[in-house]
């Protein structure tokens, strides 16, 4: 393996004190190591933030749950607190990887996941993510599995993650600590459009780490549900997913939270769909009518026009399913 | 009958090994000083090396030499073939000169005390190169060199003139992508010239090839060579034949005077040891009024290499399944920027038959007669295109009996008229067909005076239960149990045996074993009968030998006491056979496989729900392994049919999706409910066990039955696979 410096603090401060531009933070290591041995990683110095504790799941004053840096996807996965209250949160990360890869995948890892996108993991192709200013291969290349929101002339490459696609649904903060001090960035915002410049994916800066994820807080007598397609039943990233989080007065929509994975550059939040929905009744023709308007500005490319309809099947399903649930509810009580 | 003789079900004898992690493989051998190899890998696919910028890697730790074409020793071709056992695929040697004809081709070779050493140093070499053009697909090479003529042609009546004058036509275009076989073992050479000898471990289908193509490329009498491979994590053909890594690492063994272990990283398993060629075939049907096919041809194209000729034979089935008076079959190849190709499972069979297989169907449909029924009344009763008898044939009932178990007669033949829930239901079948096949073979095989067996041949257990079944022949013809039984394979300085490929491991290598073991039992009874031995002046004609024991007239000894008692270490026995009289007969295995597909048009979602599959191989020489051939060739039929495709940048050829997250196979949870039957009727013209072979039967046709199924349960014809989202939501 290329050679690097190993740092591991007991204390954040020591790890900011460490941590420098050309550096990367390791908690579970299973996208860094990869990209690493690939090459397209090439940090002179790894802190690992494994001596840092940021291994709990609080529940704030204010009802909202803070997620440590370090608590699994697995353990995250199977809190009691988050299955009950999040439940979209939990199947969102149970779709993800496998087992042993969520066993080791942290949440701050999974929140800085880095796109699966062939160009980028390549080192001998034109990348702008990896390689500002190469060039970008997939618009003209191979790119059944990018992004169609979201993309830019420079980048079209897919937010991995699903977790964060939950997460955006809930909605929440991106708890950063830096040498000059902590701040909370809204979960929606952590994330950047690729836009000019794909090689800048957070709002983060070089002496800045993450030391929570805290989410609002649960919404009472919501429903909700996490949808993943893919070309295979399991150990695959979405070609298109879908959160969703509804609740209803009688047969009205009175709040809806959607968010998209596999189909954009940054976990989606479908704002101007979840608009059209509220106040409105139900039913599949007004699931159907958001679905159309959270794609409203998809650009497809070459290989993927398909992800527009599969995105669009995935938010009417979620929505129908989680309106499904919440009627049951009603029925029972 | 014991449960470990010939067609009981015992466990494997390697697994415990297997599992628990003392299973040997190539990268597990320590040897003394050894090194690591690590490639440095073409990133164009057409063109030449310029210029190699070394200088930065040869300064790196633990760097000892960096092999590339301006300093690799000069060695020889082999001249590649299979009778004289020094078949490779590709001929080309690594680093013969600066010239790339593939992406992933060995441009450098890093030779380091680590294998991390290596693999950093290798990725600090830079290549410059000038590039043109590559051929990054067949239509690409079409484009650019047309066909060559292929093999295995094959001509009866008049096909064309029989197409038009049909009643009923059908004519169609099919494709099939390139796969990459992956096995979970990575290919691996440990290579290292003891005493001016040549040893080499290696993840090989096939070590007696690789010892000839070795001693022909290194110039060395073949006795200098020992290649071994004792256990493989599968191979599935692209450990059939060696390749350049194999070359690459006994070079550098060689010039750096130390053992060199080169472990080929999974990315460069998609480009340097072989694939299954992308197809393009075109099948043109016709029957009678009656619905008898009158015309049937069968013509594809598929890619080779740019530096060698591989066909794949398509037409290698159309030619003898059905009765038909007229056939064409036609195999022609366009040569493209890629790795040369290789046998993967079923080649030929597997893309044939998703073709030839889809277009019955279409055929039946487009006469109006059930798919099934169709089959039946036109499976072939002799080889017509040999004018030969099958030596067994009993297609017809696995058709029969897999349709019963399946349900078939519940279909409503109407496009999506079965539903549950949000999900239509499909049926589909689809026949399958491999030639069998038995070749010449040498074995030992020794009855030990501590009481063991021992048998060693030079053919190899890729995983497909060859060691438990040589162990069975033994328990079967000595009445020695397991524990007692010794079986080694793999290894070039036993009794030459055969590839394992082709699924004729089985009825190659049991009948030398079984003739072996004859022969030592027979030098058993000689000793005991001579002056001085316990059966002294016994007719040997008169004297038994059953369970291990020796007795004539009421007296009783085992081969263990009689041995001793001579002070003999052994009686031994050696054999040869021969193989297959295919004057006589035909050979082939035959079998129908029944899909129900499930598809949920609201979220583009297919899944394969249920499998049933019947399957003629002759005898089972053992029922746990027999069944779980079937069963993994159908859920790699699986993959095919729905997942599995390689691909190449349409720009710079280079392969996009190298690696186990991006080029998808079946997990656990795409199994679908699994029903193998297995009809065991001993095929006795064919061998003395009766047993044809069964590892690749399974995965013939399922891509069929899958398709067919699709169509049945959303009206649409899938013709190019593998069956994604994208190509049914585009046909709905």
């Amino acid at each position: 393996m290329r050679t690097f410096e190993l740092t591991r603090p007991t204390a954040i401060g020591d790890a900011l004190e460490h941590h420098g531009a050309r550096d990367a933070f390791i908690g579970g290591g299973t996208n860094l190591i990869d990209l690493v041995k690939l090459g397209v990683m090439r940090p002179e110095q790894v802190v690992d933030i494994n001596g840092l504790g940021l291994d709990d799941i609080e529940t704030l004053d204010d009802g909202r749950v803070s997620i440590g840096a370090r608590v699994s996807n697995a353990d995250l996965a199977r809190d009691d607190r988050i299955m009950r209250d999040y439940p979209v949160l939990s199947q969102a990360l149970l779709s993800g990887a496998s087992t042993s890869l969520r066993n080791m995948a942290t949440t701050a890892g999974n929140v800085m996941q880095r796109t699966r996108c062939p160009y980028f993991r390549d080192t001998a192709m034109p990348c702008n993510k990896r390689s500002p200013g190469s060039g970008c291969s997939a618009l003209t290349g191979i790119n059944r599995n990018h992004a169609v929101l979201g993309g830019s002339e420079a980048c079209i490459a897919v937010h991995p993650s699903d977790m964060c696609v939950a997460m955006a649904a809930i909605g929440g903060t991106v708890v950063l600590e830096g040498r000059k001090g902590q701040r909370e960035v809204p979960f929606a915002d952590f994330h950047l459009l690729p836009e000019r410049h794909p090689e800048k994916e957070h709002d983060l800066h070089d002496d800045e780490m993450i030391t929570h994820v805290i989410l609002d807080a649960p919404q009472a007598g919501a429903a909700s549900n996490y949808l993943k397609l893919r070309d295979r039943a399991s150990y695959e990233f979405a070609l298109a997913s879908c959160a969703a989080i509804l609740t209803l007065d009688g047969d009205t929509v009175s709040s809806v939270r959607l968010a998209l994975g596999g189909v954009a550059t940054k976990p989606w939040r479908a704002l101007d769909a979840e608009a059209a929905l509220v106040g409105m009744e139900a039913t599949t023709d007004s699931f159907e009518h958001a679905a159309v308007l959270a794609f409203q500005g998809a650009v497809p490319q070459s290989g993927n026009a398909f992800k527009v309809t599969l995105g669009q099947q995935a938010i009417v399903r979620s929505l129908r399913d989680a309106a499904r649930a919440l009627k049951a509810q009603g029925d029972r009580s | 009958m014991s449960d470990q003789t010939l067609g009981a079900g015992p466990k494997r004898i390697d697994g415990r090994l297997k599992v628990t992690g003392q299973a040997t493989y190539t990268a597990d051998h320590q040897l003394d000083n050894k090194a690591h190899a690590y490639g440095v890998f073409s990133t164009i696919s057409r063109g030449r090396i310029t210029g190699l910028a070394l200088e930065v890697a040869r300064n790196m730790p633990g760097v000892i030499e960096i092999f590339h074409h301006g300093n690799f020793p000069a060695l020889h071709h082999t001249p590649s073939s299979m009778a004289g056992g020094n078949k490779v695929e590709e001929t080309r040697l690594p680093f013969e000169d600066e010239r790339i004809y593939y992406d992933g081709q060995f441009v450098a070779l890093v030779v380091a005390e680590r294998f991390d050493q290596a693999r950093a140093a290798a990725q600090a070499v830079t290549v410059r190169y000038e590039e043109e053009t590559p051929r990054a697909n067949l239509e690409q090479g079409l484009t650019a060199h047309g066909t060559r003529e292929g093999k295995g042609n094959h001509s009866r009546g008049n096909a064309k003139q029989a197409f038009e004058s049909g009643t009923h036509r059908m004519e169609a275009t099919y494709t099939t992508p390139v796969e990459t076989h992956n096995p979970m073992e990575m290919h691996a050479t440990l290579a290292h010239w003891p005493n001016g000898r040549l040893q080499v471990f290696e993840s090989s289908q096939g070590v007696v090839q690789q010892k000839g193509a070795m001693a022909k490329i290194f110039n060395l009498a073949p006795h200098k060579v020992e290649v071994i491979s004792t256990f493989i994590g599968s191979g599935f053909g692209s450990k059939l034949w060696m390749w350049p890594h194999a070359v690459a690492a006994a070079a550098a063994s060689r010039e750096i005077g130390r053992p060199v272990e080169l472990v080929v990283p999974r990315s460069q398993m998609f480009t340097t040891t072989g694939h299954r060629p992308e197809t393009k075939q075109t099948l043109k049907l016709a029957t009678d009024e009656q619905g008898r096919l009158v015309a049937l041809s069968h013509h594809s194209i598929s890619n080779t290499s740019c530096t060698d000729q591989y066909v794949e034979t398509c037409g290698s089935v159309t030619k003898s399944l059905y009765s038909c008076d007229n056939v064409s079959v036609d195999h022609r190849t366009t040569q493209v920027n890629r790795g040369t190709p290789t046998s993967m499972r079923a080649p030929g069979a597997a893309p044939g038959l998703f073709a030839l297989e889809s277009a019955v169907d279409e055929m039946a449909l487009a006469a109006g007669i059930d798919p099934l029924t169709f089959r039946l009344d036109q499976f072939a009763d002799r080889d017509e295109s040999q004018d030969l008898p099958f030596s067994s044939n009993h297609i017809r009932e696995t058709a029969e009996r897999a349709a019963e178990r399946f349900g078939w007669h519940q279909r409503n033949p109407k496009i999506k008229s079965m539903r549950e829930g949000r999900e239509i239901i499909g049926y589909g079948m689809a026949a399958c067909n491999w030639e069998a096949l038995k070749r010449p073979c040498d074995a030992h095989v020794a009855l030990r005076a501590d009481g063991t067996v021992y048998a060693s041949c030079a053919t190899q257990d890729i995983g497909t239960g060859t060691y438990t079944i040589v162990a069975q022949t033994l328990v079967e013809l000595t009445g020695v149990p397991f524990e007692r039984i010794e079986v080694e394979l793999g290894d070039t300085s036993y009794p030459k045996g055969p590839i394992s490929g082709g699924s004729w491991t089985t009825a190659t290598t049991l009948p030398a074993i079984a003739e072996a073991t004859r022969h030592a039992i027979m030098e058993l009874k000689t000793r005991a009968v001579r002056s001085g031995g316990p059966f002294d002046g016994v007719d040997v004609a008169s004297l038994n030998f059953e369970n291990g024991v020796l007795s004539h007239n009421g007296k009783q000894m085992s081969f263990a006491e009689v041995l001793s008692s001579m002070k003999l270490a052994n009686a031994e026995g050696d054999a040869h056979t021969e193989g297959a009289d295919t004057s006589k007969y035909s050979y082939r295995s035959f079998g129908t496989h029944f899909v129900e597909v499930r598809w949920d048009p609201l979220l583009a979602n297919l899944r394969v729900a249920r499998v049933v599959s019947a399957i003629d191989v002759g005898r089972v020489m053992n029922e746990k392994t027999a069944r779980n051939q079937v069963e993994g060739a159908i859920v790699m039929g699986l993959g095919m049919a729905m997942f599995e495709h390689t691909e190449y940048d349409p720009r710079t050829a280079r392969v996009v999706n190298n690696n186990y997250a991006e080029y998808l196979v079946p997990v656990h949870a795409d199994q679908p409910e699994i029903d193998v039957i297995l009809l065991d009727y001993p095929d006795t013209a064919f061998n003395e066990f009766g047993a044809r072979g069964i590892g690749e039967i399974g995965i013939t046709g399922l891509a069929a039955a899958v398709a067919n199924a699709v169509y049945h349960a959303t009206g649409i014809r899938v013709r190019d696979l593998p069956i994604t989202k994208e190509r049914l939501m585009a046909g709905a």
